[in-house]
């Protein structure tokens, strides 16, 4: 099994010249604006840097072109006079955009806290009471069309949180819990990754955004919400000596912190972080030899029977 | 006009020259010696930085490539940007001005001779310091600007970090101390009539980059010490469960880094704001806007550090007064950008070699300063930022405005520093493999970095249309890595090989063209009087009367001697006579070389004995002699 | 614009004053040193601004070392200020008292701080005021020493005759640092021991 079998379907792409949200609209707009801009000065750069070159030779003699130490000084003027004129207009574009962006448009529906950690993203959905809050990790659902706001937290080091189509970047940094905001104005899936380095899998920390309709969502959320029947399959046991020292299964194993919370693992369409599809071979694969796809990541690898194995991803692949 | 050969000139020669072989190797004090060893030094470590970034480009040319573990990479990427912007850019410039300045300001030497001597050899033991670790597997791995808490021990307990915090500070003694020198040298030691609006643009650039220097490098020591003692004597300054502040780090960091850019590009634009004129058959157009905007660019690049940390959290206030200030500095750069083109427009270029690099340096130059325009707007500037736009950004910005002219300057001063010139066809070849290389891996970035495809990861997938482009770009750095190398080759063969040059085969201006090539180990026969900014020019051009004098002036061969003038108007007012070849420089460098890696080592009785023998050595050094006219006279 | 050549028998041979290329360049030292105190201090407010505990953790610092010890520092400069003095008049026995005050008046100074360290209630690990606390003042202790060093050295030149009126480069670059220590010491004062007090 190796990591082409990976998360990227051809819809999903890091791409930011098209986007889909209030937070980062207008900054695609003056990003295409300073690009014509930069293109222009360049052109215009280029194009009086040749004829300057091509309009009059020198003779082999030593002579010089001119006579007195002057002319030419107004190109300076001229030049400098314009380019002040242009970065002033664009400088203000950016200072208008910058308030429209800092702020959402109206009160955000939800608030998600996200706690980065080397090599993955813990996701907590606050509700009112315990039993209304839920965690999941590396994949967040949000209501189409409305805005939310994003706790970031960090567990170790630096990361810094980007969904390109959805907002710009916004770091992670350990003592301070920053503030973020995004919305997406079309249902689907848009993909981020870490954008800090932070150590050896800096590479591999993905995480997905999942717009959902309002009815969607709330099916989503209901779901998330739902305790795991507690059941006495060979695989809950196998999962419950060898993972939950790290993971948790709500309802099940509420005490492993360390690892992404894996209670219903089966509604997300990746796993360790965007590297790999969630599928059953992918998963045996993974618990066997997390080094093996992810060096440095922090899940060691486990020494399963071949029965054991089955057991515990079959168990892992019930979790709706 | 004194000729080589003069019963003034032997005895001048006998007064400055040397030891021979090893011994003069270790205790030369000569300023040309010192900046040819800086040049080459400097691009020893260039071509070990290309080479790191052969291997990051080559595990990057395919999607999912296990050429390199996810740890090798790091540790080629920190150490490829510690090498290209600490040991290769600052260096190479300090290079040229350390062989040109006392040349071009009509002078014997630089006002320090002995500790430009120091600052090159602890420059050299810096460099292998900060290599030390490195073929052990061991070398700094958190980036080359190291942000804690991955830096910190908790997250990078092995001694990786410790070499380059320890490095650093060391570095940063031989870049202060070859700032003071230069600073000294132009404010004291210029020919008569050299006055401050007729020294080339080189020393303006230079001197801008090393007052900038001494008030930059003290931040980022001191975060080098911070950390250190973070990881090794338990302080908490980096340290946020105690209440310490990881953006202390940045801020202390960027606050040196950001005025670093420009001392490394400052000095690279001086090389063709004097040289490029030449080619123009014309003097430069707008000299005082020129001098003007070098050191205005230095004054507000030490108000601009927090664009490097725009997704930080800080306050939008803070940030817009940070982009503000990014977008003005634009300014004095469009001044030198349209100096350039008006001295090209309104001279007759030359097509040599020289002026391809010049020519192509100025598009260059505005390609990279476009696309740190658009970083300077916040907002976008959280799309682009740790993408490869910015990776675009920066290397048009290093290799664009310091490595061509660097090669451009090379083949200017060629003829000079060596007495034979470079093979100009071949010269010229090099230039377009190198630009058309450099052009192929670099501008490709910038959709990349628009793509979405971040900094510093090891891999990517192959689905994120991230491919193709990885594939020219690393294909377009092996291009430009072979132009690097023809032009290399070039230099080695026309050094042994090269037609012999005149004095002034370029037809130039300043006063360097006006001694032998190479010249005399004493620099000039008698020390020049100045009337304008083109000594040799003057008759040329009907700008007046007054005429530079290079054949009559104060001869000064009562030992090592050079004039002493004002700063303004360099009125001479003295006579200072010059320490000779020393074994000190050397020994000090080994001493605190020593220090440091007691430090490392935390050896307490290392560092003791170690200090103790720096001091000593200092002593000596500063040790009061007669015949330099310290101690007082004989009654 | 020159209109003759100067003659070189009309110009001084040597160093002296603000001729000496070494005055220049003990300037710049002070400069980039004084820039690292600069930055020490940004880093000393920002992390007090940052910090949500009380700070001090233990209230503002004592005043009782502290200050005799900026007046001892202070009479230091004076008293090589004086001795300074001396050589410019060809008196070199006032400068080596003035050397040798000084160097006395320094090392109480160093012992005052020693004791002032001695007291602290916490160490260089307790937490972030304390590694700011004993950097800050450790960093000056360290020029202080280097100060001494100097002064030493100087001291020991006079005393072998090289010195007078007309030549005596070494004492004023010398002092230059002296005087520097002095003044930043004058400012860390403020910022440890009077900053805290002023709410």
């Amino acid at each position: 099994m190796t990591p082409e079998s990976l998360l990227l379907i051809g819809d999903l792409s890091m791409a930011y010249d098209h986007t889909f949200g209030p937070a980062v609209d207008r900054i695609t707009s003056l990003g295409w604006g300073l690009a014509i801009v930069s293109l222009l000065v360049v052109a215009v750069i280029s194009v009086l840097l040749l004829i300057g070159i091509f309009r009059k030779r020198a003779s082999h003699s030593q002579g010089l072109a001119v006579r007195h130490d002057s002319g030419g000084v107004r190109w300076i003027y001229v030049g400098t006079g314009i380019s002040t004129v242009v970065l002033i207009g664009c400088m203000l574009w950016t200072m208008v955009v910058t308030a429209a962006v800092s702020r959402p448009p109206q009160k955000p529906a939800l608030t998600i806290q996200v706690t980065a950690s080397q090599f993955w993203w813990s996701v907590r959905y606050e509700g009112a009471t315990t039993a209304r809050t839920f965690i999941t990790a590396n994949e967040i659902h949000i209501p189409v069309g409305q805005p939310v706001r994003i706790e970031l937290s960090s567990a170790d080091v630096i990361h810094s949180f980007w969904i390109p189509q959805l907002a710009g970047k916004m770091d992670v940094i350990p003592g301070q819990t920053n503030v973020t905001w995004l919305q997406a104005d079309k249902p689907g899936r848009y993909r981020g990754q870490c954008a800090a380095f932070c150590g050896a899998q800096h590479a591999h920390m993905a995480l997905l955004v999942v717009a959902d309709s309002a009815s969607d969502f709330g099916t989503w959320q209901q779901g998330q919400l739902n305790d795991i029947a507690e059941g006495d399959t060979p695989g809950q046991k196998v999962f419950e000596t060898h993972c939950a020292v790290c993971h948790t299964i709500r309802g099940v194993s509420p005490e492993g912190i360390r690892g992404p919370d894996l209670s219903h693992l089966e509604t997300r369409s990746t796993i360790a972080a965007g590297l790999l599809l969630n599928t059953p071979s992918n998963l045996a694969a993974w618990i066997t030899n997390p080094q093996l796809y992810k060096p440095g990541t922090r899940m060691p690898a486990q020494i399963l029977s071949g029965v054991e194995l089955a057991a515990v991803t079959s168990y892992l692949n019930s979790l709706h | 006009m004194a000729t080589e050969d003069s019963p003034s000139t032997e005895k001048l020669r006998r007064i400055w020259e040397g030891k021979p072989g090893l011994a003069g190797w270790l205790s030369t004090v000569d300023h040309k010696e010192i900046g040819k060893r800086y040049v080459v030094t400097a691009f020893l470590f260039l071509i070990i930085g290309g080479l790191e970034a052969l291997l990051i480009r080559a595990q990057l040319a395919r999607p999912n490539q296990t050429l390199l573990t996810p740890e090798q990479y790091s540790q080629l990427f920190t150490m490829h940007g510690v090498t290209m912007i600490f040991l290769y850019a600052l260096p190479v410039l300090s290079g040229f001005s350390n062989y040109l300045w006392p040349l071009l300001l009509g002078s014997r030497d630089m006002a320090f001779p002995r500790l430009n001597a120091l600052s090159y050899w602890v420059f050299l033991f810096a460099g292998l310091f900060l290599y030390c670790s490195f073929p052990m597997g061991k070398g700094p791995d958190g980036g080359w600007f190291n942000y804690v808490p991955y830096a910190s021990r908790a997250y990078n307990p092995g001694s990786n970090i410790d070499v380059y915090a320890l490095g650093m500070v060391l570095l940063g003694i031989s870049t202060t101390v070859g700032s003071i020198n230069f600073i000294v040298t132009l404010a004291r030691t210029r020919a008569p009539g050299m006055s401050i609006n007729r020294v080339p643009v080189l020393v303006w650039g230079t001197v801008t980059a090393s007052a900038g220097n001494l008030l930059a490098v003290p931040a980022v020591s001191l975060a080098f010490l911070m950390l250190f003692m973070d990881r090794q004597a338990g302080t908490h300054f980096f340290d946020s469960v105690a209440g310490g502040q990881p953006l202390l780090w940045q801020h202390l960091f960027w606050m040196f880094g950001h005025p670093w850019v420009y001392a490394i590009v400052l000095p690279a634009m001086g090389i063709v704001s004097d040289a490029l004129p030449v080619f123009c058959r014309r003097p430069l157009v707008g000299y005082t806007a020129v001098a003007l905007s070098t050191v205005s660019t230095m004054v507000l690049g030490f108000g601009v550090w927090v664009h490097h940390m725009f997704a930080s959290g800080l306050p939008a206030l803070s940030l817009s007064f940070f982009s503000a200030a990014s977008f003005v500095i634009v300014i004095p750069s469009a001044v030198a950008v349209f100096a350039w083109i008006a001295t090209i427009w309104t001279g007759r270029p030359v097509f040599t070699a020289a002026f391809l690099f010049f020519a192509g340096f100025v598009l260059l130059f505005v390609i990279g300063g476009v696309s740190g325009f658009m970083t300077a707007a916040v907002p976008l500037d959280w799309q682009l930022t740790r993408t490869y736009f910015v990776i675009a950004h920066l290397h048009y910005v290093l290799i664009g405005i310091n490595v061509f002219p660097v090669l451009g300057g090379i083949c200017y001063w060629f003829p000079k520093v060596t007495g034979r010139l470079m093979n100009e066809a071949f010269a010229k070849v090099s230039f377009w493999v190198m630009f058309i290389g450099f052009n192929t891996a670099f501008f490709p970035m910038h959709i990349l970095g628009i793509l979405g495809m971040p900094r510093r990861i090891y891999t990517y997938s192959d689905h994120l249309g991230w491919s193709t482009a990885n594939l020219v770009i690393s294909i377009g750095a092996f291009v430009f890595a072979i132009g690097l190398l023809l032009f290399l080759i070039n230099v080695f063969r026309s050094f042994n090989h090269g037609a012999h040059a005149s004095a002034n085969p370029w037809g130039a201006a300043s006063l360097e063209w006006s001694i032998p090539s190479p010249p005399p180990v004493y620099n000039f026969a008698v020390i020049p009087i100045v009337a304008s900014r083109y000594p040799l020019w003057e008759d040329l051009m009907d700008e007046g009367p007054e005429r530079s004098s290079v054949g009559t002036g104060m001869l000064l061969d009562q030992g090592r001697e050079t004039v002493g003038s004002t700063v303004l108007d360099a009125e001479p007012d003295v006579i200072l006579r010059m320490p000779g070849d020393s074994y000190l420089p050397f020994l000090l460098s080994v001493s605190l070389t020593a220090v440091f890696v007691s430090l490392l080592l935390h050896s307490t009785w290392g560092l003791g004995v170690t200090a103790l023998a720096t001091f000593a050595a200092g002593v000596w050094w500063l040790w009061p002699q007669r015949a330099l006219g310290q101690i007082q006279e004989q009654k | 614009m020159m209109e003759s050549i100067v003659s070189e028998s009309a110009l001084p041979v040597g160093s002296k004053g603000h001729l000496a290329s070494g005055w220049w360049g003990m300037l710049a030292l002070v400069f980039t040193e004084g820039a690292l105190f600069a930055y020490l201090f940004f880093s000393y407010f920002y992390l007090a601004l940052h910090s949500i505990s009380q700070w001090p953790p233990g209230g503002p610092p004592h005043l009782g070392i502290a200050v005799p010890g900026t007046l001892i520092l202070v009479a230091a400069s004076v008293v090589v200020w004086w001795g300074e003095r001396g050589i410019q008049g060809a008196k070199p026995r006032q400068l080596i008292t003035g050397l040798s005050a000084g160097i006395v008046l320094g090392l109480t100074f160093l012992g005052m701080q020693g004791v002032e360290w001695h007291n602290e209630p916490f160490k260089l690990s307790t937490g972030v005021y304390s590694s700011l606390y004993f950097t800050i003042t450790g960093t000056h202790i360290l020029h202080v020493i280097v100060g001494l060093l100097i002064m030493g050295v100087l001291l020991l030149w006079t005393s072998l005759g090289y010195f007078s009126a007309g030549r005596h480069a070494a004492v004023s670059i010398g002092v230059i640092y002296w005087h520097f220590v002095t003044i930043v010491w004058l400012v860390v004062f403020f910022v440890i021991y009077i900053a805290p007090r002023l709410g």
